[in-house]
């Protein structure tokens, strides 16, 4: 485990999850929240549980991605907060 | 005073965990937005998922896998060689539940998307006390 990357990757994670519950609009949460899982399937590489990166990419990343956004695209992209 | 210093910046993963934790608390306690609700379960969820994957690093440790395991017989497997990977094993089964909730929750979205045309929980609360 690399400390540094571990530090700045562990802020970009933070960073991320704060921009996803604090966009005004469903669609960049969505896409933020795709993001997010992406910096934290990078994060468990870098603590050596491969497996869970592998999980988290193809099915954290890519799948809840592929769910938010049809489900957003099927009611709506207002948001009051 | 250093040594709680010393104490607060030693244990940095532990602290980046817990402030992931109450990011998704937040969301899910003070969003109105049924969506934005949903993504601060899932920044919840992996906010201990990463506390548990944490657990189980070690410095100077490498991948739980045996490189050319079949070829020579001695293979003397220590332990401190290796990250543990029991807790790895028991995160990939929250992770496939994780998204089984997702999809569950997103599913009853849209259903009360079509119920109430809203998204906003405050606009629901106010259509059901007025029936």
């Amino acid at each position: 485990m690399i400390w540094q990357l571990d530090l700045i990757i562990m802020v970009l994670v933070i960073a991320a999850g704060i921009g996803a519950i604090s966009v005004k609009d469903n669609l960049g949460a969505a896409i933020l929240f795709g993001a997010y899982s992406f910096l934290m399937c990078l994060l468990w590489a870098i603590m050596g549980a491969v497996d869970v990166a592998f999980t988290e990419a193809s099915v954290g990343a890519g799948v809840s991605t592929v769910f938010f956004v049809a489900a957003v695209f099927r009611t709506t992209r207002r948001t009051k907060d | 005073m250093d040594g709680l210093f010393d104490f607060i910046v030693s244990k940095y993963n532990y602290w980046g965990y817990v402030v992931l934790m109450m990011i998704g608390m937040y969301a899910m306690i003070v969003k109105k937005n049924l969506v934005k609700k949903i993504i601060g379960m899932n920044i919840f969820q992996t906010a201990i998922i990463l506390f548990y994957v944490s657990i189980g690093a070690k410095r100077d440790a490498t991948l739980p896998i045996i490189a050319h395991g079949h070829g020579d017989a001695h293979h003397a497997v220590h332990a401190v060689d290796y990250m543990n990977p029991l807790p790895h094993v028991l995160m990939l089964t929250a992770i496939v539940v994780a998204v089984a909730t997702l999809g569950v929750a997103l599913a009853l979205t849209i259903k009360i998307y079509k119920q109430y045309n809203t998204l906003e929980e405050d606009e629901i609360n106010a259509r059901l006390r007025g029936r």
